[in-house]
């Protein structure tokens, strides 16, 4: 991958976002924000890749602080937008 | 660097689970736009997420799995018990902390990176060092920033001890400092002759530093109202810090991904700054949230001084019970005194009782984008309860009564007549249109903005005085004794 093919993926999924996201109602402001939060943790992903190849230990020590920090975005933003949304659901009357 | 799967699968197939993952964000915002779909949403995005960091973990050969799992069961465990524990009043500083660590993570993976690469080849190219002095400086400025947000949020963190001149000058230095560390990055000039292999580890470390204060020094000013715009924005950053340090790695599904998250957070930045009838410099350069405009005394005296009328509970319940249509408009008043449970039981005796009622929902009446709407979930308000202020505006003509509890500012009608007052042109809900307004604060203090609010004075506005949860508690008790 170029750097010119990355920036053509940034852009056009900037789009993307754009277009999905002035859709979404107030109501869901919250839930959404630590939805998206929960996906900007795929960053740990990055981290996933350092932590296990770094061929340096002061890399792989930094690998792992990354790891934890991106997990804690992941599963603590899934879990609260979770609980959020299912009260919006509970009374769908 | 090949792991289990990259020895079976073409090497392709790789990239065709990022691509996979990445419709599954996609999908998953999408089924957010509406809340009957909305917990498939966030379940279809976890997914993703779940698919990515798997496939990724069998893919390259882990040199050690067992610091990796160590990681992601600590990580797993705090982030599990936050988001069990927390308490929806609280969401926003939750939200502006798990912002944090991902702008954290972002930086952190950036710096481990370079690292890395120079270990095993010895350079570094053009495109690595600009991603990573990117990712360096915005995923620090995020970690530093949401910290200081959300201590202030949690009321952990006081104001800025500097003047904001001095504040500003601050804050140029650290900018000043971490961007010059980034173009040194970049340029990786021979200032040192042969030695420059090494000096530029520190360089980075240097650029993440002066760009963690600079976090603080920009959010550390920043009042207590403006807090919705800067969780949105800093929501926003740790997005675009994902997709820089895609940029870093190569790595497609990080770049979509954290795309779709910057675009989500400035989209959210926008609307609240709109509403505020702010712009982003405003808010983070001086003006409304750091005092100034606010009236004296005496000026408030004269606006209210003999034009304010007293309301009781039983009288608001005499104009509840001839109302056809009653609008409540919540404020953050409401939810720190914990009067949403109140409230909702009193909407749903109004329902009962086949009284047409709803909510008027400013967009800031919360600490973050649909902050209220989540606390009246949470109090069971049935979500179609819950207008926004472009849909309830157009109704107050044909509303009998508004009751608005904690909020002040958001319903003030000088934002309207009066092209001075420092609120001039924020959208508001116009309840001064509907037949009587009735409003339940503890006293006649002034919002965020510091100004008078003429709307107290009007001749079909009565004050219910005392403490939200206590006020609408005895609503409820009193219309329940009427109507049974």
């Amino acid at each position: 991958m170029t750097f010119v093919e990355n920036l053509t993926l940034f852009v056009l999924s900037a789009f993307v976002g754009y277009e999905i996201i002035t859709k979404i109602p107030t109501n869901l402001h919250t839930p959404l924000m630590s939805g998206a939060n929960a996906i900007s943790g795929i960053t740990l992903l990055g981290s996933v890749v350092v932590a296990g190849s770094g061929s340096t230990s002061l890399a792989t020590a930094l690998g792992f602080v990354a790891v934890v920090m991106a997990t804690i975005n992941v599963i603590g933003g899934y879990l609260v937008s979770h609980f959020m949304l299912s009260q919006f659901s509970q009374r769908g009357r | 660097m090949a792991g289990i799967l990259a020895e079976l699968l073409p090497e392709q197939t790789l990239q065709i689970v990022y691509l996979i993952a990445g419709i599954l964000f996609i999908q998953g915002l999408r089924d957010m736009t509406h809340p009957r779909t909305a917990t498939r949403g966030n379940l279809i995005s976890s997914g993703g997420m779940f698919l990515a960091v798997v496939v990724t973990v069998l893919w390259f050969e882990i040199l050690s799995p067992v610091i990796l799992a160590a990681g992601l069961l600590v990580g797993g465990a705090i982030g599990g018990y936050l988001a069990i524990t927390v308490e929806t009043t609280e969401m926003p500083q939750l939200v502006g902390l798990f912002n944090g660590f991902g702008g954290g993570a972002s930086a952190v993976v950036a710096g481990a990176e370079l690292i890395d690469v120079f270990s095993a080849s010895g350079s570094l190219s053009l495109e690595l060092t600009t991603s990573a002095a990117v990712a360096g400086i915005i995923g620090s400025v995020t970690f530093s920033g949401s910290f200081v947000a959300a201590g202030k949020l949690h009321g952990l963190v006081g104001d800025s001890p500097v003047s904001p001149n001095v504040g500003h000058v601050i804050k140029a230095v650290f900018l000043a400092i971490s961007l010059l560390a980034g173009l040194y990055l970049v340029a990786q000039p021979g200032l040192f002759g042969e030695s420059l292999q090494t000096d530029w580890i520190p360089v980075y470390w240097l650029l993440v530093g002066a760009a963690l204060l600079l976090g603080v020094a920009l959010v550390l000013p920043i009042g207590g109202a403006d807090m919705p715009v800067v969780i949105a924005l800093l929501n926003s950053y740790s997005g675009l810090a994902a997709a820089t340090t895609g940029f870093v790695l190569d790595n497609t599904v990080l770049i979509i991904a954290g795309t779709l998250v910057g675009a989500s957070g400035m989209i959210l930045t926008v609307i609240m700054t709109e509403s505020m009838n702010r712009s982003l410099a405003n808010v983070f350069f001086g003006g409304l949230g750091t005092g100034g405009g606010g009236e004296s005394d005496e000026e408030m005296d004269a606006i209210y001084e003999g034009n304010i009328s007293e309301t009781s509970a039983e009288e608001v319940v005499m104009l509840l019970e001839t109302a056809n249509r009653v609008v409540i408009v919540p404020g953050y008043g409401m939810a720190v005194a914990q009067a949403q449970h109140a409230v909702a039981e009193l909407v749903e005796l109004l329902d009962e009782n086949d009284v047409d009622v709803e909510f008027g929902i400013h967009p800031v009446a919360g600490r973050m984008p649909g902050h209220m709407n989540a606390l009246l979930a949470e109090a069971d308000v049935p979500y179609e309860k819950m207008r926004e202020l472009e849909e309830v505006n157009p109704t107050f003509s044909q509303t009998d009564l508004v009751i608005v509890s904690g909020a002040n500012d958001v319903v003030n009608p000088r934002a309207n007549e009066d092209d001075s007052s420092p609120i001039a042109g924020m959208p508001i809900l116009n309840v001064t249109e509907a037949r009587h307004v009735v409003v339940n604060k503890r006293s006649l203090s002034p919002g965020f903005s510091g100004i008078a609010n003429p709307l107290f004075a009007r001749d079909n506005t009565s004050m219910l005085f005392g403490d939200a949860k206590e006020s609408m508690q005895e609503l409820v008790n009193e219309y329940k004794e009427a109507t049974s």
